[in-house]
């Protein structure tokens, strides 16, 4: 599904962030990705969404090679992700409804078809009932699910997320990794990076760890 | 099809749902539109209007034929049958040498010094009245007839036609320079008009394009912003127009009455209006397309 062989990637005028980095994640996996901050996890899952491409090496992405891909296809690729970021994104002058409505109508989804998808991923990550709030009203917690059920409405093979538990306290936390099990569970292909030690420490899930750029161990597998 | 055509629906309820939140600037940026469009079709009707007017006037072009003192009355005879049957020539009068001299004299003072003059020293004359009046044609005929036998002077009294046509032709670029000058001025308010948008809209822009929206998505919306805010502003271009145009028409009603015509302004709406919002849609999207393709390209390099 997703496949690294030997990526590189420097930004102009930087260190070089990653520094040869190989791996492979096969689909429905769900997968962690740790690492101090500054250690290169954010770039890699921008290489990973094409966000970024790599100053050398290859990224396939289902057999497709980010780097040969023309601008104007970038856009369809980008439609198999769902994307949750670091600072969530939400767009905060509409309420939530219309916020997780964005992916549907950049794939051309409107009317009665959409609202339905809509209602499904609120109802998946529990704000249903918030569906005409504005995203300011609500707390950390909330707000970081509502960017989830954005990533999940247009249905995706792949969903990533950058720091999803980032700043929430450990109950939080541990709902947000639920719900990403869940989706594993239906078959979707996960990578969560995270540096939050407890996440890790109790995920069953492969993790892959960074360390200035290189891909360091191949934490063992658990049992999924 | 029906999947494209859902989302030009969609751009379009996006853009009216926007303007109505925002109803007093799109009023406002429409009124502006309005203004500089209305300049130059003002001046288009009135350079129209002034040349509809000399035409009317011009209908009484004509060509005075001087002939020769020593012509025989015959060749005389000959070349009235000519002028006659000459395709360019509407009307012909004829005037003979005695009748010219006895009008002439009866309109002078007894003690004027040509009143002692024993011989009559006019020539028999033509009047030839002309089917074109336009100052190309008058002049050329006048060379034709002037190289005639038996002419000793052919006198158009064209050159106050040719200074006619000579200022409206000024007019006419006049109202060209203009329309360029304001459409340019035009392009540029749209364009500062779309780009402020953008910026308010720059977070909505980026977590588009970040979840897989195409720079057509992105640029569809403000493509219709900016051909709604040219039509918008055609549209109370004609407004004003119009309004200009009843209310001028009264005065010039007034004037032309005493002058005994029914003269009034006159428009053809239907041409008008096409051509004024027309141009105005074109423009808001050609405006449109530079701002959002710049801004587009600014985000590329930030992002």
């Amino acid at each position: 599904m997703i496949r690294f062989d030997q990526v590189r990637k420097r930004y102009p005028g930087s260190d070089e962030i990653l520094r040869g980095v190989s791996f492979e994640i096969a689909e429905g996996e769900l997968v962690l990705l740790t690492g101090q901050s500054g250690a290169g996890k954010s770039t890699l899952l921008k290489l990973m969404a094409a966000i970024e491409r790599p100053t050398s090496g290859t990224v396939l992405i289902g057999n497709q090679n980010i780097s040969k891909l023309r601008p104007a296809v970038i856009p369809y690729l980008r439609r198999k992700f769902g994307l949750v970021f670091q600072d969530h994104k939400l767009l905060y002058d509409r309420n939530c409804f219309e916020n997780v409505a964005l992916p549907l109508y950049i794939n051309g989804v409107t009317g009665n078809d959409a609202a339905k998808r809509i209602r499904a991923a609120l109802d998946k990550v529990g704000l249903l009932n918030k569906e005409k709030a504005m995203p300011i009203t609500l707390s950390g917690g909330e707000q970081q699910r509502l960017a989830i059920a954005r990533a999940v409405v247009s249905r995706p093979s792949i969903l990533i997320a950058d720091e999803p538990t980032g700043n929430l306290d450990e109950s939080y936390a541990g709902e947000i990794m639920a719900l990403f099990n869940a989706f594993q569970q239906v078959g979707v292909t996960v990578i969560v990076a995270t540096h939050d030690v407890n996440t890790i420490s109790q995920s069953p899930h492969r993790a892959l760890h960074l360390s200035q750029g290189l891909l360091e161990v191949q934490i063992t597998e658990f049992a999924s | 099809m029906k999947h494209r055509l859902n989302q030009h629906v969609q751009a379009i309820r996006l853009v009216l749902a926007r303007m109505r939140r925002s109803l007093s600037s799109t009023l406002m940026i429409c009124s502006v539109i309005g203004v500089a469009l209305c300049l130059p079709a003002m001046l288009y009707v009135a350079v129209d209007n002034v040349s509809r007017a000399t035409e009317l006037l011009q209908g009484d072009a004509q060509i005075s034929l001087f002939l020769k003192q020593d012509i025989a009355k015959s060749a005389a005879t000959a070349l009235g049958e000519q002028l006659r049957r000459h395709p360019s020539v509407s009307e012909v009068r004829f005037v003979d040498r005695d009748t010219a001299w006895r009008e002439f004299r009866s309109g002078l003072a007894t003690d004027h010094p040509a009143s002692s003059l024993e011989q009559n020293p006019l020539p028999d004359a033509y009047f030839v009245k002309l089917k074109q009046t336009d100052p190309e044609s008058v002049s050329s005929l006048q060379k034709e007839m002037q190289a005639w036998d038996g002419v000793e002077l052919a006198q158009a009294d064209a050159s106050w036609i040719k200074r006619l046509y000579a200022l409206l032709q000024l007019g006419k670029q006049a109202v060209l320079a203009l329309a360029i000058l304001l459409a340019f001025a035009l392009t540029v308010i749209i364009a500062n008009t779309i780009r402020l948008q953008i910026m308010t809209q720059r977070e909505e822009i980026e977590v588009s394009k970040l979840i897989g929206a195409t720079d057509q998505f992105i640029r569809r919306p403000f493509l219709y912003a900016g051909m709604l805010y040219g039509g918008g502003g055609g549209l109370a271009a004609l407004l004003l127009l119009y309004a200009g145009i009843v209310s001028f028409n009264r005065s010039v009603a007034e004037l032309a009455l005493l002058y005994g015509s029914d003269f009034h302004l006159h428009t053809q709406w239907a041409n008008l209006s096409l051509v004024l919002v027309g141009t105005a849609v074109i423009i808001g999207w050609l405006a449109s397309y530079f701002a959002v393709g710049r801004s587009l390209a600014k985000l590329q390099q930030a992002g």
